[in-house]
């Protein structure tokens, strides 16, 4: 066999795709096949025929290596690997899997790399494939970045196939048939006579021969689940209050805790006296931990107030202790440090006599899932079990390992649903502060609920910003726009301060949504600007976009009107990429955008690329006595190929109703080093009452595809604000914009 | 102390203020109703007392003067009520946390308007948070039961 021809085999087993032909010699040591993580655990007559795929007595479990924090995305991962192996989701159970280097994520790499997602050619695709390289080498398994269907979308099908088909040469041999005369449905093997084998009489034969490698991915007119109205593998157990979460957590022999860390968030304890709690009924123990002081209980409650009782001294907070201090180092970082990174400079912008300038400003935001942080964890002699919703668990077994002396093999994370994350749980700290209350009752599991003020109060928040737009228009077009932008770093925060990988080179999220926008402006220029720590940071559902994208395209808006052009048209002239032209023309013809709105009413328009999906929104406002009203939103994005039409739908319709509700009503700032928002009454996001009709539109144009989790927030904050412009003649320059207009 | 729920009785030994949430949730093991806020903000914790919707993690225990029912209470996988066949029905769920919470609630609302409008089922439900944004589906299934309960 030819060196090529191995490395594709090779290659194909993980289903990477990416780089093919010569370019892949390179990489031909990090593309072997990569362990699994599966076979240390099966017994005799176990077949692991991937990483992805489990048959045994118990049946057949599908490994879902994408954690499920409500977007639907154990469904979505089984589908698409019962799509091929010929099982339907009715029998088939679903494992998150444990943590392991066999599922890495090639499709995060993919929002590292100095292209736009437009791009998709040669050069582009092979620095798609490097960072594949370098996630893969990193062994991340990582939920997060939208990319667990684009990152799964072959590999789960092909996953299914290779075990389908080893599964018929499995019973080729067992029958004396010709593997061609066999056939598969319903988790069995079918003879030509009509005779079933199913999938578990298989198991301990096909996982004593070669997995057959060579298949062919069927063809989307043969498909029986993906495309269709599925039914949601976990809605039964949601619509019955039965589905499971971490906080649900019960075992015999748990102890309850609960935790008071330094409100000044990275600050230590200099003192603290818990004897009133220490006295309190049902509780076990006052144990401190890093930043603070945790209580053992024998019931949440009784430890949840053990915890407030307890007097404590805390030092000050490692960064500005006052609001006006975050904003004024986000200014002086626009008058005076040095560039992070000038990712386009298209035409020549200093040349350009400018005529619009703004100054916007996004705030910090809590994640605030409705599940509080949560984890639950044993710690003995030979190992350790960590029971949590979490996002990064290669990353939590590293720090337990590092932390409790334990071998990382003998780590074992177990990741449960859930109630929600929108990032938060990509990170660890309430797993790290549970295994230092763990590691202090050897053989006793406790689990660590946190308040919900405590929640709050922790929360690594989405970074503040400030954006700095020059433009200039002519002859009823926009010909220059000139964005500068500074935040707090991400990477540095949230990879560097707490993961401790300090990644080199710019961070690319403090300007994503920004460069990477496929418009053709004669002269547009994007630089980005890295502000000195502030408050510790993290991704927050749509990352950078969350904020850029309201920049980027609420400055537009304000541009298209100085020039007296029409958003949709002038945006359509700008644009060459032809999936984000058809997202603009799609909303347009649902929206009736041509046509004048409802009276009383008044609309805006925003698009915005993110993750590789282009949408566009038009957000419909109602002026009522009481205050503004969201009417009515019509969403149309572009994923190649929706998976579930009911789950993306969902998707998008909660994507909108997040980037309205925390535009409108949510901010996160500082007092005495202290986040000054307590609960859900002072940070809420959208409620019933204010959420409007929102219509939907997948389009599927393109061959490769892309997520919905994060894509539909950044274009909905800056579609609000040119309706609320069209009504009043104001443009929203700030959010939560509720700071100056009234909302119903 | 008695404690009657979902048709059970229990006894418990628990302080009198204990919120009920806590004593259904860490003392009896019924873990349906869910843990969001603590302060009646959010609603995922809520029940039915003596056939009411309330918030269990702000109701003490010793003011509980009836039966409580719990989401596991209000029907099962085999004998959905109209709300929770509503919300399968719809694919309401996200995360699902406050699903339980949301059922409960909108139960109440049909048990005492049996065609509410857009206006009541706003008054009745927006004191239930959802961080997905479920929104438009939470109000569609509330119509679809409404409907079920009327044309039994």
């Amino acid at each position: 066999m030819s060196r090529a021809a191995t490395i594709a085999r090779r290659s194909f087993v993980v289903g990477s795709v990416a780089l093919l032909g010569g370019v892949a010699f390179g990489y031909y040591t990090y593309k072997k096949p990569v362990e699994n993580p599966l076979l240390d655990d099966l017994d005799e007559g176990e077949a692991a025929l991937t990483p992805y795929v489990l048959i045994n007595a118990d049946g057949i479990t599908l490994i879902t290596p994408r954690a499920d924090m409500g977007q639907g995305t154990y469904s979505v991962q089984a589908a698409l690997i019962a799509e091929e192996l010929d099982v339907e989701l009715d029998q088939i159970n679903v494992d998150p899997g444990p943590p392991s280097k066999a599922y890495y994520n090639t499709a995060l790499a993919d929002e590292s790399v100095p292209f736009p997602a437009t791009d998709r050619g040669p050069l582009a695709q092979l620095a798609r494939g490097t960072a594949g390289v370098v996630v893969k080498m990193l062994g991340l398994q990582m939920t997060g970045g939208s990319s667990s269907v684009p990152d799964g979308y072959d590999k789960l099908r092909i996953a299914g196939a290779v075990a389908r088909e080893t599964l018929k040469a499995a019973a080729a041999a067992q029958t004396g048939l010709s593997k061609t005369r066999l056939s598969t449905e319903r988790g069995a093997v079918v003879l030509p006579d009509g005779k079933r084998i199913p999938y578990q009489a298989l198991a301990a034969h096909a996982a004593k021969i070669e997995p057959v490698r060579d298949v062919t991915l069927r063809p989307s007119t043969q498909w029986r689940l993906v495309g269709k109205p599925m039914q949601r593998v976990d809605m039964l157990a949601k619509s019955t209050g039965t589905q499971s979460y971490g906080i649900d957590m019960r075992m015999e022999g748990m102890v309850h805790a609960a935790i008071r860390l330094n409100p000044r968030k990275g600050g230590e304890v200099i003192a603290y006296d818990a004897s009133a709690a220490e006295a309190m009924r049902g509780v076990q123990k006052v144990i401190p931990v890093t930043g603070g002081v945790g209580v053992i209980a024998d019931n949440t409650w009784r430890a949840f107030q053990a915890a407030d009782a307890i007097d404590v001294t805390w030092g000050d907070a490692p960064y500005p202790a006052e609001q006006d201090a975050h904003w004024q180092a986000l200014s002086d970082t626009l008058d005076n440090a040095d560039q992070d990174a000038k990712p386009r400079d298209d035409g020549d912008v200093d040349n350009v006599s400018m005529t619009v300038e703004a100054e916007y400003r996004a705030p910090y935001l809590a994640h605030a899932p409705l599940e509080p942080l949560n984890a639950t964890v044993l710690v003995t002699d030979t190992r350790v079990d960590v029971w949590t919703g979490n996002q990064i668990p290669r990353m939590t077994q590293a720090s337990v390992a590092d932390m409790t002396g334990v071998p990382i093999e003998d780590v074992h994370v177990h990741i449960l649903m859930m109630g929600g994350s929108f990032g938060h749980r990509l990170e660890d700290e309430v797993v790290k502060r549970c295994t230092e209350l763990a590691m202090a009752l050897p053989g006793t599991p406790v689990k660590l609920t946190y308040k919900r003020e405590e929640d709050t109060a922790q929360d690594y928040t989405r970074p503040i910003a400030m954006m700095r737009g020059r433009g200039a228009v002519s002859d009823g077009r926009v010909i220059a726009m000139d964005i500068r932008v500074a935040s707090p770093s991400i990477l540095d925060s949230q990879m560097g301060e707490r993961q401790g990988m300090n990644l080199p080179g710019p961070d690319a999220t403090i300007s994503q949504a920004l460069w990477d926008q496929p418009y053709a402006i004669a002269n547009y220029r994007i630089t980005g600007y890295r502000t000195p720590k502030l408050g510790p940071v993290s991704s927050w559902r749509s990352v950078g976009a969350s904020q850029n994208g309201f920049f980027h395209e609420n400055f537009l808006n304000a541009l298209i009107h100085a020039a007296g052009a029409d958003p949709v048209e002038e945006r359509l002239r700008l644009m060459s990429d032809a999936p984000s032209r058809k997202v603009l023309e799609a909303v347009a013809e649902m929206s009736d955008w041509g046509a004048a709105s409802p009276s009383g009413t008044a609309r805006g328009v925003a698009f915005s690329l993110s993750f590789g999906t282009p949408v566009a929104e038009v957000v419909q406002i109602a002026m009522t006595d009481a205050g503004i009203r969201l009417d009515k939103v019509w969403v149309a994005a572009e994923v190649g190929r929706v998976v579930d039409p009911i789950n993306f739908e969902n998707q998008v319709q909660g994507g909108v109703i997040w980037g309205l509700g925390h535009a409108i009503n949510s901010q996160v700032t500082y007092a005495d080093g202290r986040v000054e928002q307590e609960n859900y009454f002072d940070f809420e996001g959208l409620r019933l009452h204010q959420s409007p009709e929102i219509i939907v539109r997948g389009l599927e144009s393109r061959s490769h595809v892309t997520g919905i989790g994060e894509p539909p927030v950044p274009p909905a904050a800056p579609a609000l604000a040119e309706a609320i412009f069209q009504a009043t003649g104001t443009r929203p320059t700030e959010m939560p914009f509720a700071k100056n207009f009234t909302f119903v | 102390m008695k404690l009657t729920v979902n048709g059970t009785v229990h006894v418990v030994d628990v302080e009198g203020d204990m919120p009920l949430l806590w004593v259904l949730r860490d003392e009896l093991g019924l873990t349906g109703p869910k843990y969001g806020c603590g302060v009646a903000a959010c609603g995922a914790c809520t029940v039915h007392v003596g056939g009411v919707a309330v918030r269990s993690c702000q109701t003490p225990v010793s003011a509980v003067d009836g039966p409580v029912t719990t989401i596991e209470g209000l029907g099962s996988a085999d004998e959905l009520h109209a709300v929770q066949a509503a919300w399968l029905d719809h694919q309401v769920a996200q995360c699902g946390y406050c699903q339980g919470g949301q059922m409960m609630q909108a139960a109440d609302l049909l048990a005492a308007t049996p065609d509410p409008t857009d206006a009541d089922i706003d008054a009745a439900m927006s004191g239930n948070l959802c961080r997905c944004g479920t929104y438009p589906r939470i109000r569609a299934a509330v119509k679809t039961a409404a409907k079920t309960l009327r044309e039994v």
